[in-house]
């Protein structure tokens, strides 16, 4: 197993492997609930060094494998409109929407283009204003800031040529909807530092009392993940729900209120739809009426599109946490990073890449 | 995607009109963030970089350290630009 040697702090590792051993002595089901760190887990191979009694539950939050095939189709449906560019982040490229996908639309000569800022949308609408340029806002919190100030920045320069075709979720609303799932049983959470570092800990305060679960906010590394999960365990053996943040260092409490106000400026709570587990009230953004101009869904009076999923993957289960992917009969035969039939198998932050890329490195 | 990486601010340019903008160094890469989430950023100060927007400050030491980290594990790839060009991979 290559990735064991490759650590940094091999001797960290160790000394925290065997601190969650000798604290856990019942069985504990944690979920870590971002996929950057379900990425990190499997990769560096955390989640078979753990004691068997941690069985570790990987969450729903990747956004791209969240985006709703109906929304997909919107976004299909807009690339192959005349004068229209289609945008989005390029991990939304292989995404299967109902018969191909945003790659397939590019290679038939739909409008279709990939960057890593929505900012860089802005200035192709600027310099194409006899083009509509749309950009597909996927994301969770940490993304939302830049999808937003897409928008401003779009105002400050009086484009009518720019759009957003959003479909942003939100964590803590998904907590509670895991936490409200009878077939999940979840004992705690590590939170997403990076989302945290945007949102603050405040909204978390009142999950943990409600449902009296611990939730300690925590980075990607191997050593964040495990002093997480033994921040996680050493409150569940003691009985007691708080909330705690292991990654203060980067994470302050408040989070960062300018990218805040700037979200809420542009967007609202919205109930929203997730691949494979259905709406969940207030989890999403939309764009406030005010900025109805800036609103594809608005702007090319886009009917709503409920889509039922395929039927044979399984990713609704394994965002949910039942399944894992291995569990699913199409890993690693019929559903491949390179011929996805589900989302989670697309982008590297889904769960089924991860198990994928990690049996490759066996 | 959900990544943000630190960066350390090279230098401040006044874009359009009110609109602030650092060229950020990761490593080897530059790129281009935006600074309005962060007003107070100032040349050399580290921020945490996502989807070409500063959203928020962060520690020198902690910077390096995640740096080196995401460097090692490949979670860099959103900053490169083959990752449009070649679909991703
Ligand atoms: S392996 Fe493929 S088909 Fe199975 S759940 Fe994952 S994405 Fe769906």
């Amino acid at each position: 197993m290559k990735y064991l040697t490759e650590y940094r702090d091999p001797e960290l590792v160790d000394k925290y492997l065997r601190e969650i051993e000798k604290a856990t002595t019942r069985p504990w089901a944690l979920m870590e609930f971002c996929g950057g760190q379900t990425h990190s887990l499997v990769k560096n191979g955390l989640v078979n060094m753990l004691p068997d009694k941690i069985r570790l539950v990987h969450g729903p939050g990747c956004p791209v494998c969240v985006t709703p095939l109906g929304v997909i189709d919107q976004a299909l449906q807009l690339a192959f409109k005349k004068g229209v560019i289609l945008c989005s982040f390029g991990d939304m490229l292989r995404v299967p929407g109902t018969e191909k996908s945003l790659l397939q639309a590019r290679a038939e000569g739909a409008g279709v283009r990939f960057f890593y800022s929505p900012m860089e949308a802005v200035q192709l609408a600027k310099d194409n204003p006899d083009k509509e340029v749309v950009f597909f806002a996927v994301g969770f919190e940490t993304t939302a800031p830049a999808n937003a100030l897409s928008v401003l920045h779009a105002q400050q320069y009086g484009l009518n040529n720019y759009s957003l075709l959003t479909s942003h979720v939100l964590v803590p609303p998904a907590m509670r909807a895991i936490l409200e799932d009878e077939d999940s049983h979840i004992d705690g959470f590590l939170g997403a530092g990076n989302v945290c570092s945007v949102m603050g800990l405040e909204e978390y305060e009142p999950i943990v009392e409600d449902y009296h679960i611990p939730i300690v906010v925590t980075g990607f590394e191997p050593v964040d993940l495990l002093q997480g999960i033994l921040m996680l365990v050493a409150q569940l053996e003691k009985g007691v729900a708080r909330l705690e943040n292991q990654y203060s260092r980067v994470v302050p409490y408040e989070g960062n209120p300018a990218a805040r106000a700037v979200i809420w400026q542009v967007f609202e709570p919205t109930h929203q739809e997730w691949r494979g587990i259905g709406i969940i009230p207030g989890s999403g953004l939309k764009m406030r009426p005010a900025f109805a101009g800036y609103d594809a869904n608005v702007k090319f009076s886009l009917a709503p599109r409920a889509i039922p999923d395929s039927q044979e993957c399984i990713a609704g289960e394994v965002l949910r946490g039942h399944k894992k992917p291995p569990d699913c009969p199409h890993f690693g035969k019929k559903c491949t990073p390179l011929n996805p039939l589900g989302a989670p198998m697309v982008s590297s932050e889904g769960a089924c890449a991860a198990y994928y890329h990690l049996m490759g490195e066996v | 995607m959900c990544l943000a990486i630190p960066g350390k601010i090279r230098s401040i340019e006044q874009a359009d009109g009110l609109i602030r903008r650092a060229k950020v160094v990761f490593g080897s890469i530059v790129k281009e963030a935006y600074l309005d989430m962060i007003p107070q950023a100032r040349e050399g100060d580290y921020v945490l970089v996502h989807a070409g927007v500063a959203i928020n400050l962060v520690n020198e030491e902690e910077a390096l350290k995640t740096f080196a980290h995401l460097e090692q594990y490949g979670g860099l790839e959103d900053l490169l630009p083959e990752k449009t060009a070649n679909g991703g991979r």
